[in-house]
């Protein structure tokens, strides 16, 4: 008994400076942000209380209404658009292919890249005058358009395939660890039994390679709710305002627009949206699973 | 021969000292963003001037957004007690609040010292002055309303230079015939902004400009004189190109520069564009000071310089602000810059041919002052926001855009 409370004691201890930084850091700094939003604060905090006021402007700003509908369509097109688009490349790799680590290298690359980096080269791509448009234009289709990226309805969903094509590399390197070890005798047996390599896959493997998935989609989702420089690199919230996300909406009316009131508000309401999504999954994820294996 | 090398060791080491001492004595670092070619050239007449009063200029340019990221950079590092020797705002409200905070200091000895309450433009001078303190150095006067065109692309087309907005329209649609683009406009939303201050100053008329920035009056938003203004952005639109997108407002200048497109509403700045490329503004490119109703808006940049706790800063400081305001100063920088002088007591024979027309008008009372002066950063965010959301879907009718505008004037009261 006696070893274990000092072991327990030399835990605490080691662990109180991350303790510290959890509550000070984080939980400090989330309950004064949300205090300064239901303040008048403009650049510096001003301890009045004005009660939803900043909400109800929040809500009643076009730009604020646009940012969550763009955060929903970009997380769900990116969250699925990676999962798939990575499990496929994880597939390919895994049929033993010649030159293996060179193809993983190729498509993990992206990944290495700044999203400032990605933003600018998707948008060199992408910009009718001067890339994919023009090039094939020159090669004599006249009528060729591709324009997404200066199409307000659009524009999001070449945000989305950007962000697709940087982070599928990452997904791809978490599943392929997944796959290589699955069991060679499933395989065996599936063959026995006759069963078509897709529907091993889709069944059997993919049932499988769940907490890879669950992972891959953790990372991502963060990557969604703070997306902000791919952004501003891409379209800088364009054209209009048809590109604006929550972040880039915070930060501007944080620091250039000078309402730090409104800023808190439109964070604390992303603050309170990310623990709505995630608190159900997140109970079941680690909470009942834990029962589950204590029992 | 061990000697000699000893020497030449203490004589290196000597003067690295007697550098290391001359530059910290005043050091000034300085945030700003003027980054494009001809900006950065205009800039660099102000750091010679101070390196040759016996400072050290510290270059801390933020490139972006007409100025937004350099702002948030200097507003975070002035908030966090790390402020820079001094920093840029635009001239008016976007550095109130570091005043009312007490962050900044008061530069009255210094203007008492040059004179600068008898040579500023009272406007401008107004609008750096907080509770009978001159709180920031302002440096040029910007207007952002000009039209520029390229004279060439207008002949080509067949088309001469407007003088009212059919006029221009009707440029437009020879421009858009010769296979030109009539109007070379930039995606970033302060540009189109510029280009709708534009249209209200020279379609509604100074009037009606105040009354909705500066009386916040919902009643002319929902006039038919508004109405007529939303028309014509609206209209507006169909003569720019599918380049817009990611174009920055240097590119869309150029392209007047080249003779690639006709118009460019942009500010004076441009100029700066115009003669880096070797061209004269005023003849190779054309200027008009607020189409049909010409006048001249009093805006620009100033410097502002935080408390600071180091007596080395503040001497620095001191120093800057003589050198920024310094007649000789003024002049150089200006010139490149494509702005004009705050003092009315320099050399103004070197400006050129635009720069002459503003300062005619602004000798006639014929100013506007700027959006900057009138408004707060919050409300001129979504002004932005309406007004480049609007201009960049065509979806959107010109009722919807004075609807949205209503709703901000409402708001802002």
């Amino acid at each position: 008994m006696k070893p274990r409370f000092f072991r327990s004691i030399a835990a605490q201890i080691a662990l109180l400076p991350a303790w510290l930084i959890v509550i000070f850091a984080y939980l400090g700094t989330i309950a004064w942000t949300i205090r300064i939003s239901f303040t008048s604060t403009k650049v510096f905090p001003t301890y009045d209380f004005v009660g939803l006021k900043q909400y109800e402007r929040l809500f009643a700003t076009e730009r604020w209404i646009i940012s969550g509908q763009n955060l929903f369509i970009f997380g769900a097109c990116f969250i699925i658009g990676c999962l798939i688009f990575g499990f496929l490349l994880a597939v390919f790799i895994d049929q033993k292919i010649r030159a293996e680590s060179v193809f993983r290298t190729i498509f993990l690359y992206p990944y290495a890249m700044s999203f400032i980096v990605t933003g600018l080269v998707w948008q060199w791509t992408l910009n009718p005058t001067l890339g994919v448009q023009q090039t094939v234009r020159n090669w004599g289709w006249q009528d060729f358009t591709f324009d997404w990226l200066v199409r307000g309805d659009r524009a999001i969903y070449v945000i989305a395939i950007a962000g697709i094509w940087q982070a599928s590399g990452l997904v791809m390197a978490i599943l392929l660890a997944g796959l290589r070890g699955v069991d060679q005798e499933l395989w065996k047996a599936a063959k026995v039994d006759g069963i078509p390599t897709w529907r091993v896959y889709l069944h059997i493997i993919v049932p499988m390679l769940s907490p890879m998935f669950v992972t891959a989609t953790v990372l991502l989702a963060t990557a969604v709710v703070k997306v902000y420089d791919l952004v501003i690199a891409l379209t800088g919230g364009g054209p209009g305002i048809s590109t604006e996300v929550p972040a880039k909406f915070v930060i501007d009316y944080l620091f250039n627009r000078q309402n730090v009131g409104l800023a808190t508000a439109a964070s604390t309401v992303m603050f309170i949206t990310v623990l709505v999504v995630l608190a159900p999954w997140l109970y079941s994820q680690y909470f009942r699973g834990q029962r589950g294996r204590g029992a | 021969m061990k000697r000699m090398t000893k020497a030449m060791f203490g004589a290196a080491a000597m003067v690295a000292l007697m550098v290391g001492s001359a530059s910290a004595a005043e050091k000034a670092e300085v945030i700003h963003w003027w980054t494009s070619g001809g900006e950065a050239a205009a800039v660099q007449e102000f750091a010679a001037a101070f390196n040759a009063a016996g400072g050290e200029w510290v270059d801390a340019a933020v490139a972006g957004g007409g100025g937004d990221a350099a702002r948030t950079a200097g507003i975070n590092r002035i908030v966090g007690g790390n402020p820079p020797t001094a920093m840029q705002f635009n001239t008016g409200k976007q550095f109130d609040e570091l005043v009312t905070q007490g962050l900044l200091s008061p530069l009255d000895d210094v203007a008492d010292a040059e004179g600068w309450k008898q040579h500023i433009n009272p406007l401008v001078l107004a609008a750096v002055t907080r509770d009978g303190k001159i709180y920031a150095a302002p440096v040029n006067i910007h207007s952002n309303i000009w039209l520029w065109y390229s004279p060439a692309a207008l002949e080509k087309a067949g088309a001469t230079a407007p003088k009212n907005w059919d006029e221009f329209f009707a440029a437009g649609d020879k421009l858009k015939a010769a296979g030109i683009v009539p109007v070379a406009q930039s995606g970033d939303a302060w540009t189109q902004v510029l280009t709708f201050n534009n249209v209200l100053i020279g379609a509604g008329g100074k009037d009606l400009y105040y009354k909705i920035y500066k009386d916040l009056d919902v009643d002319a938003v929902k006039s038919p004189e508004f109405k007529k203004v939303a028309d014509i952005f609206a209209k507006l639109r169909d003569y720019t190109d599918a380049g817009m997108q990611g174009r920055q407002w240097n590119q869309a200048t150029a392209m007047i520069v080249t003779g690639q497109a006709g118009f460019n509403f942009m500010g004076d700045w441009a100029k700066g564009e115009v003669i880096a490329a070797g061209k004269t503004p005023g003849t190779d490119v054309g200027c008009i000071p607020g189409l049909g109703n010409q006048e001249f808006w009093i805006g620009g940049d100033v410097f502002v310089f935080p408390v600071n706790k180091d007596p080395e800063a503040t001497k620095a400081q001191k120093l800057l602000e003589k050198v920024l305001l310094s007649p000789e100063a003024q002049v150089a920088f200006n010139n490149k810059k494509g702005s004009i002088p705050v003092r009315d007591d320099v050399d103004l024979s070197k400006v050129d041919a635009c720069a002459a027309q503003g300062i005619a008008l602004a000798k006639a009372g014929n100013v506007v002052e700027s959006t900057d002066i009138l408004i707060s950063p919050d409300v001129s965010g979504s002004f932005t926001d309406a007004i480049a959301s609007f201009f960049s879907d065509k979806s959107k009718t010109s009722d919807d855009f004075v609807a949205s505008i209503a709703s901000i004037v409402e708001g802002a009261k």
